[in-house]
């Protein structure tokens, strides 16, 4: 007798060799900045601008030759992509305040190729303080898409509940004539709406991405209808919330450049601020987070430990729902200053692509939305500087890059691994 | 602590996965749950865990009688799990995964890891298991991951530790490991009911033996007795099966299969270098244990799974690279091993599903258009040829009985111009009178001059149909045997004893 | 290694949501029949709440209430019977051309809806979320557009040219989608969301080049010119109604459609991927290859009806042309059930919608109560337990018969 002995293979393809994508991505762009807008660029001078003439430290502009300036740039955001392809052969990671680095090096560089020999210069306290207002809506969107795909459940509805939080916060502020009451019946609102999702796709295991879809289309009908048939007629009882008071934050808001973009804003702002490290806490540093990604990742397991999956699920979704509708008021009261028919115009879809680009991480989404809010504002102001330039392909940028990143093409995204998925118990 | 299981019964439906069961875990034992798979074992456990709730019958530990609403409650007294499919979350560290769901804090609701590492590194450390509390579980290798399991039950203090099926996916030095641990476990009065389908494994650790048959205790055994008989009490049925059939008039070789390895999804080598051939009206059984590599065996001579090395030619034909479709033309029929996953469309009508992998061309098709006649009068002709029991041909297949779901699929599968016939699990989860007439069916494609390969892990088929009997054990043959083979033999053969 | 199916719930979970999306798109007449009334009642109830006719009628409820509550009812009266005017026949009207015009005018709108709604249905039925149509559309615009305004052709020929590289276009854009998803596991939603935004920016841009689609003496905003008069999609029954050739074009799309998905080989093998896409690759079809060229033809119904908005343009041809479509489209392939015959109904319906909205408007009532009941009847469509709960219908049969599917899926692991 004879026992037959096998060994099988590995066990797993644990070991991944390192991508070499997202270095090579950093280099090409290196080398379209340093050709392009440095050999190749413009030879007249540009103005950066850094204070407001409000402002009572006031800084110079720098003013520097384009060619030059972008040459240097160039050369160093190449420095920055070949130390990152040093860094990852030798089996490190590219740390991420270096992109952020290369990021901003690349925005300058873009920035001033496009202001060259522009009378006003490149006023950074406008780009960069449009930039953070216009990206809240997105931050609050993209938290709120974190909040549900975290325990597994699609939403594609946030463009429906920004749109809800903006109607709702701008009717309600301007009818109690109170915008805090506003802003809040706002993240109710929307909250409920997020627990129709919630119940439709736990409960009764509707897909969620139709139960997304539809609820899109109902948000966009009742608030048309309601602005048409109601609002519209009366808008100055009805439409005129304003937006809030903008809070300079003492000291903090005398800072040169910074302070003026980051601490002398409204309260959706601020809100924000604290918004998205609070979610990272919680998700990262708190049992309730750690249940919340155990459900998203692997319900079953969780359900096996005693966590009450539905209800996680239930109570992320509608409280992620609630962060959405703020993003809404903070379209309203925190920029606009009245609603405007569908006026979320796709921004809940974008959250959605931004919640990936971020790969489901509070920061990083945040830095996404901030990429977007970017193109938007930029696109408006190139349109200024340099007349005749192809606004539109910079406003496909972030979608491109979205595409790549879920493509795969710049390393791996991995959503929760039970997104989508609805969990029936045995 | 003492376990006592009483009268459970839990039905699915019409189903019934228990019936009556009952058994008595003393302090300190190991329990070896032994049966084949579906055997209802994991119904079992899954009651005893709170995942399920028992129809009648009651648990009670030290004499307490317990009733758990969900795995919380069950927990909470004392009873552990470690799943087949590990629960643990693939991106989460070793000890974020054993505090996961009685989590230790901090002062503002912050988890406190730290504590929860010395929680991993303490029971980790007693039992000697040296695992990592900061390591992903996706890194570790599985059978780490098992321990992490096993130290998540022993962190909630578990006293009965209900392994299912933890051998399944190990290698056999980690298999050697686990059964240390088990030893130690026990030694430390932990209780174990330990769930396999693993002869071997039953013998070298188990104190007590309870064999499981089609949802109720069979029999008790020691461990001492024989693989042979440990296996005849596990796989045997009650209706005693006898398709006569004439003697095989063997033909030239029509199916061969040289060094063939194939690898499942996770590159773990599930076939390891098999090499045979098979005859024109002539059946090959390949029998052995669930779980040994006959699944991917089957896929990769349909082309549904790579090949890792080795080749399959058909009738001359090599067909080692090529894809499903080429090989259904090349003449080999398949009778998937999961009907509803790979055999049917549900959702289709029964003519529908007789068409299923022929709408590439004739009788089917015309062109690019769907012969309806045609297709009607096919089916009309299989539906009687076949014995199908069904209102009409335009019933869904959903809404067929198992047997005559597994006729359709067959019917459609002998239907075609076959060389080969590949039959996977043929007659599971299909009433006796359907298992008769597939039985005949396949009988007589063989007499017919055809070339079947029938992969079984029920002995009663294997033996009725074989003319030669294939034991295949941890993706090799233990050995290609006469259909004339005792069932103790071939037992042991399963366990992987060669003769 | 695949044991236990059944006892392991996250799968049976997928198994159910499967089969709750193929109860939406089984459409059980009855149920489509209660959704359509309940999401009318309750746009009824909108249109009341905030008409002022009726609100000052309440004011002097008191006084006289009988007045108050016909006010209801004159309101609804008002506002349904102008979209009943507007969309099928208008009694009202004084010759037979302006009676039966409103019908002609629902069939126009209908026409690209019903073609975009096929596409999407058609991945449906694939098993597939193509959200993506609107891009599709606007790729095909462009497509349309350039041969439309730039190439010279002979009559007719030059329509044909011009919608069939409308839809070249948009398959080829559908045909990205499939790959992506093919080759690298990218999810269509997503994928097909972004590929909009890429759509519309970049047919933004080609609307601004002077040597591709901007009109001729065109200023800076960017718009084209009208289609040529060769490649215009001609009246169908003459000048006194709107009606053009895009609604054969839709007819013609439809019998395709059903063609395709009911009678052919290729529709067979896409309703298998769609249905089990395991069990069709066991039965020797490349499921990804399928996707391919679903997501393709799907986009290439897309392409029709972007030819049918881009020939038929007056004044010039900017982003807004799409009109929403795309989007539309969707809840038209979820309300007909992905079936042909459905899709004609769905897109007939929502089509009645639009070309109703204006004698709406002019009757006093806002048309825009139109877009909540669309959303609402879908929505009930698609939610069955709402629609359910509502009627206090019966938990339908398949229900229960899944029950015993789950017992017999047990009873296969014995």
């Amino acid at each position: 007798m004879t026992n037959i002995e096998v060994t099988p293979g590995m066990f797993s393809s644990a070991e991944t060799k390192p991508s070499l994508k997202t270095p090579i991505t950093l280099v090409a762009a290196a080398l379209v900045v340093l050709i392009f807008f440095g050999f190749l660029g413009k030879t007249g001078d540009i103005s950066f601008v850094w204070s407001d003439k409000r402002e009572a430290i006031q800084l110079p502009p720098f003013i520097v030759n384009s060619m030059f300036f972008c040459t240097l740039v160039g050369a160093a955001l190449l420095l920055i992509g070949l130390l990152s392809i040093a860094l990852t052969i030798r089996g490190g990671k590219t740390p991420v305040w270096l992109i952020a680095i290369y990021g901003l090096g690349a925005m300058m560089a873009l920035l001033g190729w496009l202001a060259t020999e522009a009378t006003q210069g490149v006023q950074m306290i406008f780009i960069l303080g449009n930039t953070l207002v216009l990206a809240i809506p997105l931050i609050f969107g993209g938290m709120a898409g974190i909040m549900s795909e975290r325990v597994g459940v699609v939403n594609i509805a946030i463009e429906g509940q920004l749109l809800t939080g903006a109607f709702v916060s701008a009717i309600l502020g301007t009818i109690t004539g109170n915008l805090y009451i506003g802003m809040i019946a706002a993240m109710i609102a929307s909250g409920l709406l997020s627990m129709v999702l919630a119940s439709l796709a736990i409960k009764y295991l509707v897909e969620q991405i139709i139960i997304g879809v539809l609820l899109n289309v109902l948000v966009i009908g009742v608030t048309n209808f309601l602005y048409s048939a109601w609002v519209d007629d009366d808008s100055i009882n009805l439409n005129f919330p304003g937006t809030f008071e903008k809070l300079p934050i003492p000291l903090l808001s005398e800072i040169p450049v910074l302070g003026q973009v980051l601490f002398n804003n409204r309260i959706t702002v601020y809100l924000m601020f604290v918004l998205v490290p609070l979610l990272w806490y919680v998700l990262f540093r708190t049992k309730l987070g750690l249940r919340a990604r155990a459900v998203g990742e692997h319900p079953l397991a969780a359900d096996t430990v005693g966590i009450n999956v539905g209800r996680t699920r239930f109570w992320w979704v509608t409280i992620g729902g609630m962060v959405a509708g703020l993003g809404g008021a903070s379209l309203t009261l925190g920029n606009v200053g009245s609603f405007g028919r569908e006026m979320s115009a796709g921004l809940g879809f974008i959250a959605l692509a931004v919640v990936i680009l971020g790969r489901w991480q509070p920061i990083y989404v945040t830095l996404g939305a901030l990429l977007f809010g970017f193109t938007i504002i930029l696109k408006v102001w190139a349109n200024q500087v340099s007349p005749g330039i192809p606004v539109d392909f910079i406003t496909m940028v972030p979608y491109l890059v979205t595409l790549v990143a879920v493509a795969g093409f710049a390393g791996r995204v991995k959503p929760p691994a039970a997104s989508g998925q609805p969990y029936v118990k045995g | 602590m003492k376990l006592e299981v009483k009268n459970i019964t839990k039905r699915f439906g019409t189903l019934v996965a228990n019936d009556n069961i009952s058994l008595t875990l003393q302090p300190g034992e190991i329990l070896s749950l032994l049966g084949e798979n579906g055997a209802g074992k994991s119904t079992l456990m899954n009651v005893l865990y709170g995942l399920l709730q028992p129809d009648e019958g009651q648990i009670l530990i030290d004499d307490k009688v317990q009733k758990f609403s969900g795995p919380g409650e069950a927990m909470a007294a004392g009873i552990g799990m470690v799943h087949q499919h590990f629960m643990l979350i693939p991106v989460f560290t070793v000890a974020e995964n054993v505090v996961l769901g009685h989590e230790p804090t901090g002062k503002v609701g912050n988890l406190d890891l730290n504590a929860a590492r010395k929680l991993v590194k303490k029971i980790s450390d007693r039992f000697g298991f040296d695992i990592d509390p900061d390591a992903k579980i996706q890194d570790l290798p599985v059978g780490a991951q098992q321990r992490v399991e096993i130290i998540k039950s022993l962190a909630r203090d578990a006293k009965i530790l209900v392994l299912d099926e933890p051998t399944a996916v190990l290698t056999p030095q980690e298999t050697d490991e686990l059964m240390e641990i088990m030893r130690g476990l026990s030694k430390n009065g932990t209780s174990i009911i330990f769930i396999t389908h693993k002869l071997r494994e039953v013998q070298q650790v188990a104190d007590r033996i309870i064999v499981i048959r089609q949802g109720k205790v069979v029999s008790e055994a020691s461990p001492k007795a024989s693989a042979g008989e440990l296996a005849s009490l596990m796989v045997g049925r009650e209706v005693d099966l006898n398709t006569s059939k004439k003697a095989a008039k063997v033909g030239v070789e029509t199916l061969v299969v040289k060094d063939l390895t194939v690898l499942d999804d996770r590159n773990q080598q599930m076939v390891n270098g098999i090499s045979f051939s098979v005859h024109d009206g002539e059946v090959l059984a390949i029998a052995g244990v669930q779980g040994n590599g006959q699944t991917e065996l089957a896929e990769a001579i349909l082309g549904l799974r790579k090949i890792h090395s080795g080749s399959i030619q058909v009738a001359g034909q090599d067909l080692t690279k090529s894809n499903v479709r080429q090989v259904l033309e090349a003449g080999v029929g398949y009778i998937p091993e999961d009907r509803k996953k790979d055999g049917l469309v549900g959702d289709f009508t029964i003519a529908e599903n007789l068409m299923l992998d022929g709408s590439f061309g004739k009788p089917f098709a015309k062109g690019v258009q769907i012969d309806f006649a045609k297709r009607d009068e096919i089916a009309e002709k299989l539906i009687k040829e076949f014995d199908i029991r069904t209102p009409s041909a335009t019933t869904l297949a959903k809404q067929l009985s198992g047997g005559n779901q597994q006729k359709v699929v067959v019917a459609r599968e002998m239907s075609r111009d076959l060389k080969v016939l590949i039959a996977s699990q043929p007659t599971r989860g299909v009433d006796v009178g359907s298992i008769e007439f597939i039985h005949e069916q396949i009988v007589a494609a063989r007499d017919a001059g055809k070339t079947v390969v029938i992969i079984s892990t029920e002995l009663d088929e294997v033996l009725s149909l074989a003319d030669r009997i294939a034991v295949m054990y941890r993706g090799r043959f233990v050995g290609i045997v006469d259909a004339k083979t005792t069932r103790e033999k071939l037992g042991k053969m399963m366990a992987g004893i060669a003769a | 290694m695949s044991k236990k199916k059944d006892l392991d719930p996250v799968k049976s979970g997928q198994d159910k949501a499967t089969s709750v999306l193929h109860e939406i798109m089984s459409g059980d007449p009855v149920r489509i029949g209660l959704s359509i009334l309940l999401g009318f009642l309750i746009g009824a109830v909108f249109m009341v709440v905030f008409d002022k006719n009726v609100i000052k009628a309440f004011e002097d409820f008191g006084t006289d209430p009988s007045y108050a509550l016909s006010s209801i009812w004159w309101t609804v009266q008002d506002g349904y019977g102008a979209l009943f005017a507007g969309s099928v026949i208008n009694f009202g009207a004084d010759n037979f051309v302006s009676a039966i015009r409103p019908f002609t005018e629902t069939l126009r709108f209908a026409a690209p809806l019903i073609m975009a709604g096929l596409g999407v249905a058609l991945t449906f039925r694939v098993g597939l979320f193509n959200i993506g149509a609107t891009g599709q559309m606007l790729v095909g615009l462009a497509g349309a557009t350039f041969v439309s305004t730039r190439l010279q052709m002979p009559i007719i020929i030059h329509m044909l040219a011009a919608v069939l590289a409308a839809v070249v276009c948009a398959m080829i854009w559908g045909m990205i989608v499939g790959l992506l998803k093919s080759r690298t596991g990218a999810h269509e939603v997503i994928v097909t969301i972004m590929l909009n935004y890429v759509a519309l920016s970049l047919f933004t841009y080609l609307l601004r080049q002077p040597n591709l689609l901007l009109e001729e003496n065109g200023g800076g905003t960017p718009k084209s010119d009208n289609p040529d008069g060769t490649a215009r999609l001609g009246l169908l029954l003459g000048p006194d109604f709107q009606l053009h050739y895009g609604l054969i074009f839709a007819v013609l799309a439809v019998v395709f459609y059903w063609w395709l998905m009911e009678k052919s080989t290729f529709g067979f093998r896409f309703r298998m991927v769609g249905h089990n896409p395991s069990a069709a690759r066991a039965a020797g079809i490349k499921v990804e290859n399928t996707f391919v060229w679903a997501l393709a033809i799907s986009a290439g119904f897309s392409g029709l009806a972007a030819a049918n908005q881009g020939l038929s343009v007056d004044g010039g041809l900017t982003t807004s042309i799409e009109a929403g479509i795309g989007f539309d489209a969707i809840t038209v392939a979820l309300l007909g059930g992905s079936r042909a015959g459905g899709v004609v109904m769905a897109g007939m319906l929502f089509g009645a919608f639009k070309a109703g909205s204006a004698t709406m408007q002019v009757a006093g009532v806002s048309p825009e109560v139109l877009g909540v009941v669309k959303a609402l009847i879908v929505l009930f469509i698609a939610a069955p337990p709402i629609i359910r709960a509502f009627y206090r219908l019966p938990v339908p049969g398949p229900k229960v018969f899944e029950a015993a599917q789950q017992a017999k899926a047990a009873k296969v692991i014995k």
